[in-house]
């Protein structure tokens, strides 16, 4: 094989990743950026996963952080209240995650359009409205700390190890993904996405395949929580609500729909900018609607796409 | 129980008529341009928040009230014409993700403009509850109801009755034929968020004696306005109107009778069984996909 | 020579469907055999279509009965009657417009890829030999239609007619039993027409069943063995392509009473 056929390879679009993250913390002036870039791979494991269900198979789900939720509070009342280590509680939330999601996703995802949006976003909300009142369980609107994992003797407080943890899973997930593009699931997926009755009279199982993809995104989801409930060491049922939601899928929608890097960049752009105008603590949530409007407004196809374009038509 | 059971009624019916303001103004704009407006509920929001400041500087009450009426109205437009206008042809989760975002920047400017606390304006009838088959029910309310019924019956005739109504609802059915015949369809479209607003506006000044308002009740207004118009059947004004009663009859009783910590979840979870029963909505009309 | 009955191929036995009270097929009964080239004509609205959603499962009928290879399928999803060797193509388009033309025929493949979605988020060797094999033959499948030059392009660059001929050789690559074709020669020039006159007669070669709903009266007096005629949700008539062609009833169905009139004037 020829470096230009390496090239064309769909993994090689990742390649790059892994120098970038090595190289980057160089840069750091402080453990503040490994913090923050810690939250972006975090973020950008749950993006990834959103982006499967709707990027791929061209489904909406404005609830997604519901998945978060449940992550977070897994790792959180697992150890706490069941005796369970970190790691199981993680790979725990991300079973039932993807449970919950095969059941709701049943009635749901015969849903579509506007309807498939709101039936989400309730979900979404129902799973916040829960955390918040099972405080027996969840400690309420206040949360509960979340005690720090023991990972190979490494000191989990710092934000350090779960910069290259974070980054590591990302990778590994964004691997898995792009590995779903070019196999019969992940063309049912886009299949599914432009034409579902072609879809169908070709043979495939359109339901079944919603529901794979909605339990996949969930799983993603549900890990990406746990990072974060673990990360934090504390968690609130805000994580679950409906701001995050709305912000998983804006990082989707910006970074490119389809596009694997897509999820890592649009959901940089979503935690490091809000994070530069933080100065503007007042201001956050004006600031926060500019940048949601004009990032829809003028890069609507997000961000790839159009840097993809723009570099095959500057390329002729 | 009887009386209990009327209580709930009015109060669910009071909140309904709020609900089914939110779910109209959502049927107007998505009926114009196939747009989910999540800032609707900010629109109720500015209306109360705006009166109470006006208010608060000053102003007589009834000064205060349409010009917070008359600035909802202008955010409208400008919502219209900054944010949705640019974004024609984008794909509907951009356009939802763009509203939200302008729901999220005028809640962050009222936070600013305005503060976090809860405010109330002084109820139009006094505070002395009428007595109704053993239930109590404010005279406000009423006048909730009134001005609901009041604004869905002068917005049929605006529709029904005027050249411009009439231009409205042919943009709305079908913007190309619209325009070949002359319709300005950019003007109508504008003019669907200037009227949302503005039923937004009035619903928030009406509503805030007896609920209260503050920076963040248009989200959750939002979603159950949203919700209400799903389970009406998205595009049908009567669905929207049935639809936001309907929604705050079962928040009302199942505050009452079940819990009220879980009032919000029991309007979304009848919502889910709503959409899995009859996904077009209680009046909805099914699509038929032709091939 | 073997028995005289056959099973046949696809089989509609007494079907009727309604539309808010209008009866779109009316008590259709019809029995295609195995390897024959059959078409369904009719005027505008007269079912055909309704016929082909009837067959293909997206339709569940109101009364009677589908039967594919002898065995009842009535009100099976698309999807199952796929897997038993059932393809249609559409008469408005439903491509992938998003893949490229390959990757359209490769989901053409899908019935007989056999991976599952563990294997193929880790892209185990098994699923790189299949995406190879799947390949090979969605690319022999292009071919069959003149389109493998375009494989890499995205299928929205395509012109209609290619498109057509995309639907097709996807269609194709199902390696189905019964091919439904709607209107595959609209839109399309004389040119074309004669193209698609060749391949069709190719793929019933193979034996495989062909269906076809068509307006183009040439390609289909041309090819097909049996000619249905539907007017009004009923059949009207059906027989050999000549039979069909003199038929009195058929030539009023499409010309109208009157226009039958002239036309028997005109030819004496």
């Amino acid at each position: 094989m020829s470096v230009r056929d390496l090239s064309r390879h769909p993994l090689a679009a990742l390649a790059w990743i892994v120098p970038i993250i090595t190289v980057l913390p160089l840069f750091f002036p402080s453990a503040y950026y490994y913090r923050i870039g810690a939250l972006v791979f975090i973020f950008a494991l749950a993006a990834l996963g959103l982006n499967l269900l709707m990027g791929f198979a061209g489904q909406v789900s404005l609830g997604h952080a519901g998945f978060l939720g449940i992550g977070g509070y897994a790792v959180a009342i697992g150890p706490a209240y069941l005796g369970v280590p970190a790691w199981l509680a993680i790979i725990g939330g991300a079973v039932l995650s993807g449970l919950i999601a095969y059941a709701v996703g049943r009635p749901i995802l015969r849903l579509k359009g506007h309807y498939l949006a709101v039936a989400t976003l309730g979900f979404g909300l129902l799973i916040a409205i829960v955390l918040t009142n099972e405080s027996a369980w969840t400690g309420g609107p206040d949360g509960i700390s979340v005690p720090r994992p023991a990972l190979f003797g490494l000191n989990m407080r710092r934000s350090e190890p779960w910069y290259w943890l974070a980054a590591a899973s990302f990778l590994l997930s964004a691997v898995i993904a792009t590995n779903l593009i070019d196999s019969p699931t992940g063309r049912a997926l886009r299949a599914i996405h432009d034409s579902e009755l072609a879809a169908r009279v070709l043979g495939i199982d359109v339901g079944q395949a919603k529901l794979a993809v909605f339990a996949i995104s969930a799983a993603y989801a549900s890990v990406a929580g746990s990072y974060l409930a673990l990360f934090n060491g504390h968690i609130t049922p805000d994580i679950a609500g409906f701001l995050n939601s709305i912000e998983l899928a804006a990082m989707v929608v910006l970074g490119g729909m389809g596009s694997v890097v897509g999820s890592l960049v649009g959901a940089a752009v979503l935690v490091v900018l809000p994070q530069v105008l933080t100065i503007l603590h007042e201001y956050e949530h004006i600031m926060l609607g500019l940048i949601l409007m004009g990032c829809m407004i003028f890069l609507r196809r997000g961000i790839v796409p159009s840097l993809q374009a723009a570099w095959a038509g500057a390329r002729r | 129980m009887l009386a209990e059971s009327l209580q709930f009624f009015f109060s669910g019916l009071t909140v309904g008529a709020v609900y089914a303001l939110v779910a109209l103004g959502f049927t107007l704009i998505y009926n114009a341009c196939d747009v989910i407006n999540f800032a609707q509920g900010e629109f109720v929001m500015l209306g109360g928040m705006t009166t109470v400041f006006l208010a608060l500087a000053g102003l007589p009450l009834p000064i205060a009230a349409l010009l917070a009426v008359a600035v909802t109205v202008l955010m409208g437009l400008a919502l219209h014409r900054l944010a949705i206008e640019p974004a024609r042809g984008a794909s509907p989760v951009v356009l939802i993700i763009i509203t939200i975002g302008a729901s999220i920047f005028l809640r962050g400017v009222a936070q600013v403009a305005f503060d976090k606390n809860f405010h109330s304006l002084p109820p139009v009838f006094g505070t002395n509850p009428i007595q109704l088959g053993g239930a109590t029910i404010l005279p406000h309310s009423l006048l909730v109801l009134a001005g609901a019924g009041a604004i869905v019956l002068l917005l049929w005739l605006f529709i029904d009755r005027t050249l411009i109504g009439k231009a409205l609802i042919a943009t709305a059915t079908n913007r190309l034929a619209a325009r070949l015949v002359g319709i300005d369809t950019r003007r109508m479209v504008g003019l669907s968020f200037a009227v949302a607003a503005g039923i937004g506006a009035i619903a928030g000044i009406l509503i805030t004696p007896i609920t209260l308002t503050s920076y963040d009740v248009g989200t959750l207004l939002a979603l159950k306005g949203f919700a209400a118009v799903m389970l009406g059947g998205i595009g049908s004004a009567l669905g929207a109107v049935i639809g936001g009663l309907a929604l705050g009859m079962v928040e009302a009783f199942s505050a009452g009778y079940l819990s009220s910590k879980y009032k919000d979840a029991a309007a979304f979870l009848v919502i889910l069984l709503v959409l899995f029963a009859m996904p077009q909505g209680l009046l909805g009309r099914g699509k038929v996909e032709r091939v | 020579m073997g028995r005289s009955a056959q099973v046949s191929a696809l089989e509609a036995e007494r079907l009727s469907i309604a539309f808010g009270g209008v009866r779109a097929i009316d008590e259709v009964s019809l029995a295609i055999e195995p390897g024959v080239v059959f078409s369904i004509i009719g005027p505008n609205g007269a079912g055909k279509t309704t016929l082909f959603n009837l067959f293909s499962g997206l339709y569940v009928p109101l009364a009677g009965r589908v039967l594919f290879a002898g065995k009842d399928v009535t009100g099976l999803s698309p999807d199952r009657l796929a897997r038993r060797g059932l393809s249609r193509t559409f008469q408005n388009l439903q491509i992938f417009f998003r893949m490229t033309v390959l990757e359209n025929v490769m989901v053409g493949r899908h019935r007989h890829e056999t991976t599952g979605v563990l294997a193929d988020l880790l892209h185990l060797p098994s699923v790189r030999r299949q995406n190879r094999r799947t390949r090979e033959a969605a690319r022999a499948a292009l071919s069959r239609v003149g389109l493998e030059a375009e494989a890499e392009r995205r299928a929205d660059a395509l012109p209609y007619g290619a498109l057509k001929r995309l639907e097709l050789a996807r269609a194709l690559a199902s390696e189905p039993k019964v091919l439904l074709l709607d209107e595959p020669a609209a839109g399309c020039n004389p040119v074309e027409t004669k193209e698609l006159d060749a391949v069709i007669r190719s793929i019933a070669k193979e034996g495989i069943t062909v269906v076809l709903v068509e307006h183009d009266m040439r390609l289909v007096m041309n090819i097909s063995d049996r000619v249905h005629v539907l007017a009004n949700g009923r059949t009207l008539a059906e027989g050999s392509a000549a039979e069909v062609r003199s038929h009195p009833a058929v030539v009023e169905a499409y010309l109208g009473v009157h226009g039958a009139q002239e036309a028997a004037n005109a030819f004496g």
